[in-house]
């Protein structure tokens, strides 16, 4: 295939926050492309940065955001830092658009769902109120809402939280981006709902040839769903490959332990969940060292002094930022030695560890 | 009226039983909804027995029914010998300290304004008067055992603490008064996997040292396989299925069930995601379907289904199903192992 310029570029993008515990560094040089029609997961759990490395990737975010320079973000071959206001603005919608975790967030409770659809056709495609009711209702079917006719006459609340997702995909979709970036779809969803979505957005990315961003904090969502994942801690990717390659040789130990800490409905109830202990670290704070350390079973004294950067494992497209990858040699020696002490170096008790 | 029947029941040497459970809330102009209709299931000492279904099914009605938070319009509710439906107030104030519930949002549960440890020892201060040192210590012993350091976290409020931090604070909550049975209604729906596995662990470890008999909440059923032993299917208010988790997995006798395995998201790009999805909505409880509840959205439906509601009966050693085209299971073979 030519090498065609990706539809995303994203280069050591650094997003930072004024606060006022101190300068919170929640993206912290996060590199990855996307071509057109393709789908990246990015995983990662709750304050990896996820949302912010997206919101900086639409340009939505708040005032107290800092951007250091050498950030930058590439759609399409433009620069869109440097897009203006009214261009950023018409930029979300016809380009990139974007569905959240809680659909109410996007939803404007006291308006009719129709009216929401067709206000935001009309701004962004100049259509007519008449051209824009008939495109809400095309897009009504096509994200599968029954009875749309009806529906559009109805308020937000009225409808089920699987609804009301489709309805902001609906959305999201008039204008045809082509990238939509899913933040948490379906993590407020029961598992039924969300498997209805993400068929749901599999399909459309098919008929419409969008590219998709797809987060989550559970793997087992993007497994079948992405060709590519990005798995994000404290505000760094910490291993990328292709999907089949991630899973059959996860290098990463927080990548494993992800992995591991999923309840798996094929093994015996009461198996014990391997789940991972403490919290993530607080990005106010200097981090020196790997930031996963605290957590992870394998530390050595040099995780503690030295920062892993991300490198190539020799597998294509395939990266990960960890000096004792799970799978080598030096990985089993370091787990070895600190089940022989029973903590690790940075003082982690392999013996309690499962529980705080 | 036919209930959803009652063949499952395991007798007098049950701890909780409930029996044709019906829950009706008004809903203007003469319209009822049908949260709850005619559920019946028992759980034995040291057991945890998960109750599945999607939103809206009527999983937390029966939780709080249990608890008489409100009583039910109808049904019994025996627990530990005691007929919770007909307690005084004051009876039953004392009967519910035993009887304890946590809840899904664990950071809305908690008062933002008081203190960790004020948190935790509010039920020994209300029913024990009991605000002294063993208080102190009681809480303190409770704080430890769900894995928060009392030094670090007595004097902090909730709002300084992650979701999953917040849900131990409850689970400490409930602890510190002893009770017998705690009532998770989806206590790890709203956390992330890795919290999730957190919480999960925690549950088992506080069930085997408390003695607690449990009853556990959720719509994934791959999380309430784990900590369960036996798995009570729900749905739009009617009991589906009555098995052991691991049976329930390997042979899903209704269709139901079926669905619900069939959504677990697989974190494994060689197992091709399924396509079977349940189709449409979950149908109004103010008007749902004749006979079978589940018959609109079922692939399996025939005739029969919208005439006659499928009653709960056997067909294997201890599992349980309502439909009247259930899938073939093996007779003789039960795939649970020992359930201790
Ligand atoms: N506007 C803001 N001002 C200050 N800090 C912020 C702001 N937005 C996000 N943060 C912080 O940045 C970090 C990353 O947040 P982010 O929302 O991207 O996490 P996430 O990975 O999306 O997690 P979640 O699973 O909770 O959605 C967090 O520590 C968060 O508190
Ligand atoms: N207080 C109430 N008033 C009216 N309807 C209610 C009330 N509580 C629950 N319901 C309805 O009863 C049904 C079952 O609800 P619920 O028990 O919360 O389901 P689940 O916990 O399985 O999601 C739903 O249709 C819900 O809207
Ligand atoms: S082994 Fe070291 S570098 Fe690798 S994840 Fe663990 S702490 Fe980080
Ligand atoms: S009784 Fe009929 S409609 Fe109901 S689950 Fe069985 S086959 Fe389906
Ligand atoms: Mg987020
Ligand atoms: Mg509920």
């Amino acid at each position: 295939m030519a090498a065609e310029r990706p539809l995303l570029e994203v280069e050591n993008l650094r997003t930072y926050f004024d606060t006022p515990r101190g300068i919170l560094k929640a993206v912290d040089g996060v590199s990855f492309t996307l071509d057109k029609g393709e789908t990246i997961g990015i995983v990662g759990e709750s304050g990896s940065g996820k949302s912010v490395l997206v919101r900086s990737i639409m340009n939505i975010l708040t005032s107290n955001a800092i951007i250091p320079d050498g950030s930058e973000v590439f759609f399409d071959g433009k620069d869109t830092r440097n897009l203006s206001r009214s261009e950023a603005k018409h930029f979300w919608g016809t380009q990139m658009a974007m569905i959240f975790q809680d659909p109410m967030t996007s939803l404007n409770p006291v308006k009719k769902v129709g009216i929401q659809i067709t206000e935001s056709i009309r701004y962004h495609l100049g259509a007519s109120k008449q051209e824009a009711m008939e495109r809400a209702l095309e897009l009504m079917v096509q994200v599968g809402i029954p009875e749309p006719r009806k529906r559009l006459k109805e308020y937000p609340h009225q409808l089920s939280g699987g609804m009301r997702q489709r309805v902001t995909i609906a959305i999201a979709l008039a204008c045809n981006p082509k990238l939509l970036i899913a933040d948490e779809p379906t993590t407020a969803l029961d598992v039924t709902v969300q498997k209805q979505i993400l068929d749901l957005l599999a399909s459309l990315q098919e008929e419409l040839g969008m590219a998709m961003i797809l987060i989550t904090h559970d793997l087992g969502v993007v497994a079948g769903r992405a060709r590519r994942i990005g798995v994000m801690y404290a505000g760094k990717m910490v291993e990328t490959a292709d999907t089949t390659t991630l899973f059959h040789h996860m290098n990463h130990p927080y990548t494993e332990a992800l992995f591991k800490s999923i309840p798996r409905v094929e093994h015996q109830s009461h198996t014990r969940l391997d789940a991972i202990s403490g919290r993530p670290p607080d990005m106010v704070l200097d981090l020196v060292g790997c930031r996963f350390a605290p957590r992870c079973r394998y530390a050595q004294e040099q995780c503690i002094t030295d920062e892993p950067d991300l490198f190539d494992t020799g597998q294509t497209g395939h990266r990960q930022a960890c000096f004792y990858p799970v799978g080598s040699p030096e990985n089993a020696e370091a787990l070895a030695a600190n089940q022989a002490t029973g903590i690790t170096a940075a003082g982690l008790d392999l013996t309690a560890a499962a529980v705080s | 009226m036919a209930g959803t029947g009652k063949v499952h029941m395991r007798g007098t040497e049950a701890l909780v039983s409930v029996e044709d459970l019906v829950m009706e809330f008004p809903a203007g102009r003469r319209a009822v909804v049908h949260a709850v209709s005619g559920i019946s299931f028992d759980i034995l000492e040291g057991e945890t027995l998960g109750l599945v279904g999607e939103s809206g099914c009527g999983k937390s009605t029966t939780g709080r029914a249990m608890m008489q938070l409100p009583s039910p319009t109808a049904g019994s509710v025996r627990f530990d010998g005691v007929e919770m439906t007909e307690l005084s107030k004051e009876d039953l104030r004392r009967t519910r300290t035993r009887m304890q519930m946590i809840f899904q949002d664990p950071i809305s549960s908690l008062n933002p304004r008081r203190k960790v440890k004020d948190i935790v020892a509010e039920g020994l201060s209300i029913w024990h008067n009991d605000a002294g040192d063993t208080a102190v210590q009681k809480v303190n012993e409770v704080l430890d055992a769900v894995g928060l350091d009392p030094e670090v976290v007595s004097d902090r409020r909730p709002h300084q603490f992650s979701g999953g931090q917040c849900q131990r604070i409850c689970i400490a909550r409930a602890l510190v008064l002893d009770p017998k049975v705690i009532i998770c209604d989806e206590p790890v729906s709203a956390l992330d996997v890795s919290v999730q596995a957190q919480i999960l662990n925690l549950l088992e470890e506080m069930k085997e040292r408390y003695g607690l008999t449990l009853v556990f909440i959720a719509h994934d059923l791959a999380v309430v396989k784990n900590v369960s032993d036996r798995v009570v299917v729900m749905y739009l208010g009617k009991v589906c299925e009555v098995a052991g988790p691991d049976t329930l997995y390997a042979h899903p006798a209704h269709p139901y069930t079926d669905v619900l395995l069939a959504s677990i998201p697989e974190p494994d790009p060689d197992h091709p995601v399924s396509d079977r999805q349940i189709t449409g909505e979950l149908p109004s409880p103010i008007n749902p379907p004749s006979g079978c509840r589940f018959r609109t959205r079922c692939e399996k439906v025939q005739d029969l289904c919208s005439e006659e509601e499928p009653e709960l009966r056997e067909i294997a050693p201890d599992h349980y199903v309502a439909c009247h085209f259930p899938n073939e299971v093996p007779v003789s073979v039960n795939g649970d192992g020992d359930s201790s």
